[in-house]
């Protein structure tokens, strides 16, 4: 007689796997499963307001009033994070902690066999040390082209080999797609998981991931080392919603690593306390200094962009450019301006300049074009700031159009100057800035940028 | 208090509207409310949709399925059914954002007021859910319409079989089985109240109910002509 199959009422761990770390709605697990996870209350009430437990809201006018067909009452319900369905302050939010370990220790996870210049390989020395070490915070203030994802890469080894779960978090979509197969080709044996809005991979059950931080509202005390992208970059600094998200994801005890080509004053003051464990990376990694860009004044520059007519000053510097076989990114301040520049830009200078398309982020066919553009199958591209930073291309002029407009601050500047000369083959490039009245923002950026390559030990 | 869509802050205006009536205040900014485009110019005077014809084909296509009297006297819808409408009915309705209905709280009264106001002893009922359907989205996004309009509201249907609708053709959405039920008789006028009107085959199934148990006249009032 074959002995029965016993069953118990423990649910393997595979199936609970998919669940780990996250933070999940009644409707989001099966019914059998609820009596394994922890739960929470999904809005708490504080003296003076009340706090979504998911996504950290805390606005009142954030919060709807529902007469809840369920449970009879009338109760609030949270709409700040409602596309990810719905909080319920009838409803409890589910965690499963992962506390019995399940996550692999590689033995060498890194399969990348590129080599790091001598000032790469000194911030990753110190990234590893502060991994291994399990200090609480590292930043790493690296200027744009200093090679930063191939200097995560030995510190993100070290954090596998210790069977740590890993998140790199960065604000925008365009960035993760990016990130992805290029962490993928360096932990080929590793499974990687890229969360966006609208992506793929849904699941977020991987040891190692990368996610937007609107994604990170997902998680529950999860992650033992975080990466943060761009911690300066929108939408960072201005949602407070954001570092809640980021916070909870962390387990307790947590390695957060950021990282920035341009530390907000918050930072900056933290480092000048020295309160805050960091490494400063002034020199790209091709060894060439930062392009300070150009300042032109141009005094009818608002009436030109009205009258959807090209200024003159613009024209004769993109026919005298020195090297004309670069491809030309045009930043504007608005997404109705990427059209018109467009417009003007092929009406006066098609035959010279060849493809000419406008994106923003609103446009469908954002990711084809960024795209095309990369493989040199379009000349000049006009954007507003959503390719402002994480998005490289190889061999690009740089016009900034009316950089005195209030979106173009000092690290967006800095930022979008980083864009040019980002390749061996092509190290500089010519950035300009055309406005019609210098502001600070300008003055700042150029003033940093000179900074940093003094500091790399150019003089110039 | 700020815009219901775009979260942008609202400057309020008090004035005699919002001071007789301080539930009808305007929710949505300026900006978002031109969005929103009301049917206008030559409608078919059945069922609301904007045509040159007086009456459309559909109507005299109903008309001549039940036997030359249609069972509803006609339809009234507000909204044209444009892109922007539809994010927000899909946020509002599926996605669950229950405020988001407030959006047209005051248009929607505004238009009763001018249609449905002649017609003496009128009671409004919403199109019902399923059970099923009522546990997920835990609100019922016809009887919240119903809700704003100022004439007695009965909850005197049921559904019975699912809401599938949108997979079927408009043939097997006429041909198929009365998904509801009518728990009480009555002799009133009733106005049938949902969020859109596409084919008017849901709809006219609950009327044609309504009619048997003996209602004299059936109208329905629905948010936007799909
Ligand atoms: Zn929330
Ligand atoms: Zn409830
Ligand atoms: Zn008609």
């Amino acid at each position: 007689m074959t002995p029965k199959v016993k069953t118990t009422d423990r649910i393997p761990s595979q199936n609970l796997r998919q669940y780990a770390g996250k933070l999940l709605l009644q409707n989001e697990i099966p019914p059998e499963l609820a009596s394994h996870l922890t739960q929470i209350p999904s809005i708490k009430r504080k003296v003076l307001y009340h706090e979504c437990q998911r996504c950290g809201n805390q606005k009142k006018f954030l919060f709807g009033t529902i007469p809840c067909a369920k449970c009879k009452k009338l109760h609030l319900y949270c709409r700040n994070c409602v596309e990810m369905g719905r909080v319920m302050a009838c409803e409890p939010l589910y965690y499963w902690s992962d506390e019995d370990s399940i996550w692999t220790s590689y033995d060498s996870p890194l399969s990348w066999k590129g080599t790091l210049t001598d000032t790469q390989q000194k911030a990753s020395d110190q990234l590893v040390a502060a991994i291994i070490e399990g200090k609480k915070e590292f930043l790493i203030w690296a200027v744009c082209g200093a090679g930063k994802t191939e200097m995560l890469f030995q510190g993100i080894e070290a954090g596998l080999k210790l069977g740590k779960r890993i998140c790199i978090a960065t604000p925008r979509a365009d960035v993760v797609r990016e990130l992805k197969p290029r962490i993928q080709e360096a932990f080929q044996k590793v499974p990687v998981q890229a969360l966006y809005g609208g992506s793929e991979d849904k699941e977020g059950s991987s040891q190692l991931i990368i996610a937007t931080t609107h994604q990170l509202r997902r998680f529950y005390q999860t992650f033992d080392i975080v990466i943060i992208d761009e911690i300066d970059a929108f939408p960072f600094h201005n949602d407070e919603s954001l570092p809640f998200a980021v916070n909870r994801a962390k387990k307790e005890r947590n390695t957060t690593i950021y990282l920035t080509a341009t530390p907000r004053q918050n930072l900056r003051l933290r480092l000048a306390l020295k309160k805050l464990p960091h490494t400063f990376v002034p020199v790209r990694y091709h060894g060439n200094p930062l392009p300070v860009p150009t300042l032109k004044i141009c005094y009818s520059l608002k009436k030109s962009l009205r009258k959807q007519k090209i200024p003159k000053i613009l024209l004769e510097w993109i026919t005298n450019r020195k090297n004309q076989s670069r491809q030309l990114l045009v930043f504007v301040s608005s997404i109705k301006l990427t059209k018109d520049v467009k417009i003007f830009l092929q009406n006066c200078l098609a035959s010279q300049l060849g493809v000419i398309v406008s994106v923003h982020s609103e446009d469908e066919q954002r990711v084809e074009k960024i795209e095309l553009f990369r493989n040199k199958n379009i000349d000049v591209l006009v954007t507003t700031t959503i390719l402002e930073r994480g998005v490289t291309f190889p061999s690009v002029d740089v016009v900034v159009l009316d950089a005195g407009h209030a979106v173009f601050d000092e690290a967006a500047l800095v930022q979008i100057a980083g864009r040019a000369g980002r390749s061996a083959d092509d190290p500089t490039g010519d950035v300009i800035f055309l406005h019609d009245g210098k502001t600070d923002a300008m003055v700042q950026a150029v003033h940093s940028i000179r900074a940093m390559n003094r500091r790399g030990g150019f003089s110039l | 208090m700020n815009c219901l869509w775009c979260h942008e802050e609202l400057i309020m205006e008090v004035n005699w509207s919002n001071v007789t009536f301080p539930t009808k205040v305007q929710r949505i900014c300026e900006i978002c409310e031109k969005e929103l485009v009301l049917l206008s110019g030559n409608r078919c005077r059945r069922c609301s949709r904007e045509t040159e014809s007086d009456v459309c084909n559909d109507c005299l296509w109903w008309e001549n399925y039940h036997q030359g009297k249609d069972v509803i006297e006609y339809n009234y819808s507000v909204f044209q059914y444009t892109s922007h409408i539809q994010d927000i009915i899909a946020k509002w309705k599926y996605r669950g954002d229950y405020e988001l209905g407030h959006i047209f709280e005051k248009t929607f009264y505004q238009h009763f007021q001018q249609t449905f106001k002649e017609i003496k002893n009128a009671v409004a009922v919403p199109i019902p859910l399923s059970s099923e359907r009522i546990q997920e989205r835990c609100f019922n996004q016809a009887s919240m319409l119903t809700a704003f309009l100022p004439v007695r509201k009965l909850d005197i249907l049921s559904r019975v079989h699912g809401e599938k609708q949108s997979k079927k053709t408009r043939q097997e959405r006429i041909s198929s089985e009365n998904p509801f039920i009518l728990h009480q008789t009555l002799n009133n006028p009733v106005i049938l109240v949902d969020d859109i009107y596409t084919t008017g085959a849901t709809l006219r199934h609950a009327a044609r109910l309504l009619k048997k148990a003996g209602c004299t006249n059936v109208y329905t009032y629905t948010l936007v002509r799909g």
